[in-house]
């Protein structure tokens, strides 16, 4: 099925989860990696260039399995590459198996499956150091005599090790099949020479399976068991035994939530503190390279769109990535360390009562930074109703972009005094709406489960790894691979609606070049999106809104941050840089008067109302366009949208008739 | 209570869930829906594994044990289909 027979051999290297694959995948590619979308699924098909010289090889990373019987989307790519099936009969030419050295037996279950596969693979035992440091180096010699001759390589992803024998060995081109088991010519028992998803089905719908499925695993453990006894192997892990010393603290039933509520709070400590300079630099370097750009073009639509347009949404992108890395690398940190399993542990009896698990933990912790790359980090939860359910609340967790709105309202409006003499209610109230969407994404959670079919649920079974230090090489690449998803996934949407919405604010356009602020307010008033600010006044004004601040709602939804530069259009706030562009702002909507000077357009009530309704709503083309793409279903999306809105509003008018009753006006 | 038990009987099944923490055995069944049952056997929840209850979560669930020198989180509702000999 190949194109032409001169055509690149394409091997896939495939795996148990946590033996490693990716690191080994980077140090076999180096940065010569390329992510496509597998045809017809939102898959990620990771594929890079053997590095170095000679014969061209195609790397393919397939997610990791335990079994070739798939349950996620992720797990059936891997199974339907390595059976040749459907339209990924051509994908992948041969498999290097990764086994991890300190747990050789659970590969070996994998392996046999592989095996009577028939697809030519050779074995690589990673991790190779650590076995070597509990004094039991791996015997690839007895490996491979046990397995029939087939070639068996050692190597350490991360320190290195064994990966230019491993790339000799798929330059020379991956042709032994080893011995397949004895179960591959049992009928009715071996579910991987039957290939058909019909049979799939069954298996993971266990309609017909009569036990067999079962045997066939017990099956499967002894012979890995029979291969286990020709190989000399640690058996008691002497890492095990550290990792269980320091599980001592960490899983205490009382030092352990607290240490988590410790590590949750300094992760996000260290957002904020490390992340407020990096933004505010970003953003006075976008607004010189405006200002530059039209002194030197002079005055234009065209100059307009690059500035206003392009260059702004660019901009609005560009300034997530500071919060979006840093959170990143603490969760890359996190995960890697094995900290990260041990913490959905820990949370897995507060998920279970609203219909998640600790599966869906680290997706949700994602969230804060961006809800898009925590809906496309839910594929790996397995339970479908489960991942459902997460990606319907992730909006609803405070994400970056709803940060500067925050903290221009908040600013502008809530009194700088302490409470209880050390605590800044500014702080608080912050703090407050965080914990806000945390609660309401639990509540909403607990809803939606019920509101589901109820459908058979797979069981929780996460994986416990062995502590392990991560290495900068390996933080910085899978960094590189998660901002590269952001800015591909969420930038591009992001960059297209800010381009829009400048066409919805600047035409049609007015008779005179507006040039002063109050003139450019006015173009605004008369502009498409003005209109529409004014259209839908009608629906807000119970929430105290007016349609300037409608205009802000809709060219919201590129990003919520979007808010802040529509306001100091529409409030003819004049050009300035950076965070003096925010305090500038935020005097002026202090100030701001209802058309007719009928009071204050902020009142505390409104501002409460506003702050409310920022932290419940979806606003945000590149969320919905996500939830669409990875629930298959826009009839999902569009719903939760809705979904969103309206309670959006109704929290903020119960918020608003609060603060009116409560005397706060 | 489990110690109670084991002395009367100590060649009775007990569901992994009812171990005290520490406490492991041969695996004898699995009991529950098939999907379940398959899902356990692919990580090695077989006949003849060895299993133990390492620990409890804050909350009393999950629970986390070993099998055959892997670790897992396992709910506490999963353990009690796992159906355990407790070494003698």
């Amino acid at each position: 099925m190949r194109d032409a027979p001169a055509a690149v051999r394409s091997y896939a290297l495939v795996g148990n989860p946590n033996v490693g694959k990716t690191a080994l995948f980077n140090a076999l590619t180096g940065l010569h990696q390329r992510v496509a979308n597998y045809a017809g699924v939102t898959v990620e098909r990771r594929e890079g260039d053997l590095s170095g010289v000679g014969v061209p090889v195609r790397v393919v990373d397939l997610p990791g399995v335990r079994s070739l019987v798939p349950r996620s989307i992720d797990e059936g790519i891997t199974a339907a590459a390595l059976l040749r099936s459907g339209s990924l009969r051509a994908a992948v030419d041969g498999a290097v198996v990764i086994l991890d050295a300190t747990q050789l037996r659970r590969g070996l279950f994998l392996l046999s499956q592989i095996l009577d596969t028939g697809i030519p693979c050779v074995v690589c035992v990673n991790m190779a150091d650590e076995a070597r440091a509990e004094g039991c180096p791996v015997d690839t010699e007895g490996l491979s005599r046990a397995l029939g001759g087939l070639p068996v390589l050692a190597t350490s992803a991360l320190r290195g090790e064994g990966i230019a024998e491993l790339a000799a060995c798929m330059r020379a081109g991956i042709a032994g099949h080893g011995k397949s088991t004895p179960l591959a010519h049992t009928p009715g028992v071996n579910i991987t020479t039957d290939a058909s998803p019909a049979r799939w089905a069954s298996i993971r719908d266990a309609v017909d399976t009569g036990g067999f499925v079962q045997q066939e695993a017990a099956a499967r453990w002894r012979f890995a068991e029979s291969i286990m006894v020709h190989v000399r192997t640690a058996t008691e892990s002497s890492l095990r035994a550290r990792s269980d010393r320091i599980d001592r603290w960490c899983l205490h039933p009382v030092v352990g939530p607290l240490l988590f509520l410790l590590v949750m709070g300094a992760v996000f400590q260290g957002v904020f503190v490390l992340a407020t300079p990096a933004v505010d630099g970003i953003e006075m370097l976008f607004s010189i390279v405006g200002a530059a750009l039209r002194s030197l073009m002079g005055a234009g639509l065209v100059l307009d769109l690059v500035v206003d347009g392009a260059l702004a949404g660019v901009g609005a992108v560009v300034v997530f990535l500071p919060q979006i890395l840093i959170l990143f690398t603490c969760l890359i940190l996190l995960e890697d360390s094995g900290y990260l399993a041990r913490a959905a542990f820990i949370v897995d009896r507060p998920f279970a009562a609203v219909g998640l698990s600790g599966r869906s933990f680290a997706p949700l912790l994602s969230s804060f930074a961006c809800a898009v790359p925590g809906i496309l980090g839910l594929r790996s939860v397995d339970d479908q109703r489960e991942r459902r359910v997460a990606m319907f609340v992730a909006p609803l967790l405070t994400c970056s972009a709803r940060l500067p709105v925050y903290t221009l309202l908040i600013s502008a409006f809530i009194p700088k005094t302490s409470i209880l003499g050390f605590l800044s209610l500014q702080g608080v109230v912050l703090l407050g709406l965080y914990l806000f969407g945390v609660l309401l994404a639990f509540f909403a959670a607990g809803v939606f489960d019920r509101v589901l079919r109820r459908a058979a649920a797979l069981p929780l079974l996460l994986e416990l790894p062995i502590y392990r230090f991560p290495t900068t090489r390996a933080v910085a690449l899978r960094l590189v691979q998660r901002g590269g998803a952001f800015l591909r996934r969420a930038g591009t949407m992001i960059l297209g609606f800010s381009i829009a919405v400048w066409v919805l604010t600047t035409f049609p356009r007015p008779d005179i070049v507006a040039s002063s602020a109050i003139e450019k307010a006015a173009a605004l008033e008369s502009s498409y999106a003005g209109q529409l600010g004014k259209v839908i006044e009608p629906l807000i004004q119970p929430l105290g809104f007016d349609w300037r601040i409608g205009i802000a709602i809709v060219a919201s939804l590129a990003a919520r941050e979007v808010f802040n530069s529509t306001m100091s259009v529409v409030y003819a706030v004049e050009e300035s840089v950076g965070t003096l562009g925010d305090a500038k702002l935020a005097s002026v909507l202090v100030n701001a008067h209802h058309d007719g000077g009928s009071g204050p357009v902020f009142t505390l009530a409104t501002v409460v109302a506003l702050l409310v309704f920022y932290a419940v709503a979806l606003q945000c083309v590149a969320t919905i366009a996500v939830v669409a793409r990875e629930s298959d279903s826009w009839r999902f999306a569009i719903g939760q949208f809705v979904a969103f809105t309206l309670l959006a509003w109704s929290a903020a008018w119960c918020a608003r008739q609060t603060c009116l009753l409560c005397g706060i006006a | 209570m489990v110690s109670a038990f084991v002395r009367e009987s100590p060649r009775k099944a007990v569901a992994l869930a009812q171990l005290a923490e520490g406490i492991g055995g041969v695996l004898l069944e699995l009991q529950g829906s098939a999907t379940v049952a398959l899902k356990l056997a692919e990580a090695g929840f077989v006949p003849g594994a060895r299993v133990r209850l390492v620990r409890r979560a804050p909350l009393g669930s999950p629970l986390e044990v070993e099998i055959d020198g892997a670790r897992f989180s396992l709910r506490a509702e999963t353990a009690a289909l796992v159906m355990v000999q407790i070494h003698a």
